[in-house]
């Protein structure tokens, strides 16, 4: 037997070429939440007109290497009054499923580990047991600020994914499939052949609730530092805090991703034409992610706190009506004029 | 083994990965790191204070209802993905039918609105 054969027929073959594929996603991933924390803070920094991180190698570089070399290095906190096993095993899920999400991601065309006929209801579906992380953090915590932080966390994350939900349904009804290679496919040509453009109140809401999601400014009540100290993590100490940090980074680029292949074409170039269709379509894949990413660090750096009850009523009063009303109006105009899919 | 089951063997690979490199890392973590607890150090964070009372008690009833309405929504959602999927092929009965269903849990969330189980006051 050959290697071609070896890998293409025999079982360990698979298993090898899976787990290298597993390894080529997670370890480029953690790569980039890493620079994720680096980016962020360098943005909000030149927001605030500070310089930021630049003591730690060249422009402090490796400065996201240095603060995770620290947070292995202290001592693991578990409270007395805790429940020590779900305890230690919340970081766990919030950082696992932050992961395995991108199992079903294409980042190129038939560049996917695993390309399931249902992989948008998939991603769904493990974007909404994250927040089971978050609630088991604040309840086995036994503290008041984890448990306060948990709640509001819990009620937060439910309520405006019950929009994304909605804005899901309105891609679908325009790509007519649940495939993510398709989605992407359905939407081949340049900028203006994306959904971004018919949709585009929905790709508001959808970022917006992604913010919410992900707990980030202006909707980062869960650990709104003047009441709740840290919120859900108060209690959490060394790789366990660690894990709930690079969960929340994990997170914001998974819904970046989400949003370049639902709204953004994917792999597309912008410019369906020759200089353009050279660069390969990993690589517009990141750019997308990487505009979307900023706008998350950029609203971080210039927009306000939301009030809970401000943050409640956006949800459940404004968005979630407008998305309801989008799907209609978007299945009435496929139904009347016959766009979509062919 | 089906098919249909290979297809969902990656995504199995990747959860056994990404376990195993959280346990890595609590675990390095746990053993490189000097562990030296007290009775202070394990003791709830409370503001200074040693902590009053068990941290699970009564909470506010809206975050409950929070999740009850939530899967109201997210059911419906669930019952909209085939519809969505499946929209060219259903013509305008399938249309108008998702219409009157969506309709009538248009009618249930005004319910709940004028109800005030919307409101944070």
């Amino acid at each position: 037997m050959t290697l071609a054969q070896f890998f293409t027929t025999h079982w360990l073959g698979h298993l090898i070429v899976m787990v290298a594929q597993c390894l080529a996603i997670v370890v480029p991933l953690l790569v980039a939440v890493a620079y994720m924390t680096y980016a962020d803070r360098k943005i909000w920094a030149a927001i605030q007109l500070r310089r930021g991180p630049n003591v730690v190698g060249p422009f402090g570089l490796l400065q996201p290497f240095a603060d995770g070399l620290k947070l292995v290095l202290k001592e693991t906190i578990v409270p007395s009054g805790a429940n020590k096993v779900l305890f230690v095993l919340a970081p766990m899920i919030t950082f696992i499923t932050a992961l395995i999400a991108w199992a079903v991601v294409p980042f190129d065309d038939g560049w996917v580990v695993a390309d399931i006929n249902v992989g948008i209801l998939y991603l769904f579906a493990i974007s909404s047991l994250g927040v089971y992380g978050i609630m088991i953090a604040g309840w086995a915590s036994n503290s008041k600020y984890a448990f306060l932080g948990a709640l509001r966390s819990a009620a937060q994350m439910v309520s405006y994914e019950v929009s994304i939900g909605f804005v899901l349904i309105t891609v679908l009804l325009c790509a007519g499939s649940l495939n993510l290679s398709a989605i992407v496919k359905a939407q081949e040509g340049g900028f203006w052949s994306w959904y971004w453009l018919p949709l585009f109140p929905m790709f508001i809401v959808f970022f917006i609730s992604a913010l919410a999601e992900t707990n980030r400014t202006p909707f980062d009540l869960p650990m709104s530092e003047a009441e709740l100290v840290a919120g859900f993590h108060t209690e959490y100490s060394a790789m366990t805090f660690g894990l709930f940090f690079l969960g929340e980074y994990a997170n914001m680029i998974l819904l970046s991703g989400m949003g370049a292949v639902l709204f953004l074409g994917g792999w597309y170039s912008p410019l369906p034409f020759a200089p353009f269709t050279w660069i390969p379509g990993v690589v517009w894949f990141a750019l997308k992610i990487a505009v979307l990413l900023f706008v998350f660090s950029w609203t971080k750096g210039t927009v306000p706190r939301y009030r809970y009850d401000q943050l409640m009523r956006l949800g459940w009063k404004v968005f979630l009506p407008f998305s309801l009303l989008w799907v209609a109006l978007t299945a009435a105009a496929i139904q009347l004029f016959g766009w979509g899919p062919g | 083994m089906d098919a249909l089951l290979i297809e969902y063997l990656p995504i199995l690979v990747f959860i056994g990965i990404a376990a195993g490199l959280t346990i890595a890392m609590v675990g390095a973590s746990y053993l490189i790191a000097r562990q030296a607890p007290d009775s202070e150090k394990l003791s709830p964070f409370e503001c200074g204070f040693a902590p009053f009372s068990d941290a699970r008690a009564q909470f506010d009833v809206r975050f409950y209802l929070v999740a009850i309405l939530f899967i109201i929504f997210d059911l419906e959602v669930a019952f909209l993905f085939p519809w969505a999927v499946a929209f060219k092929d259903i013509g305008t009965f399938g249309f108008w039918s998702m219409m009157l269903f969506l309709g009538i849990l248009t009618v249930g969330f005004v319910y709940e609105w004028k109800k005030g189980a919307l409101e944070w006051e």
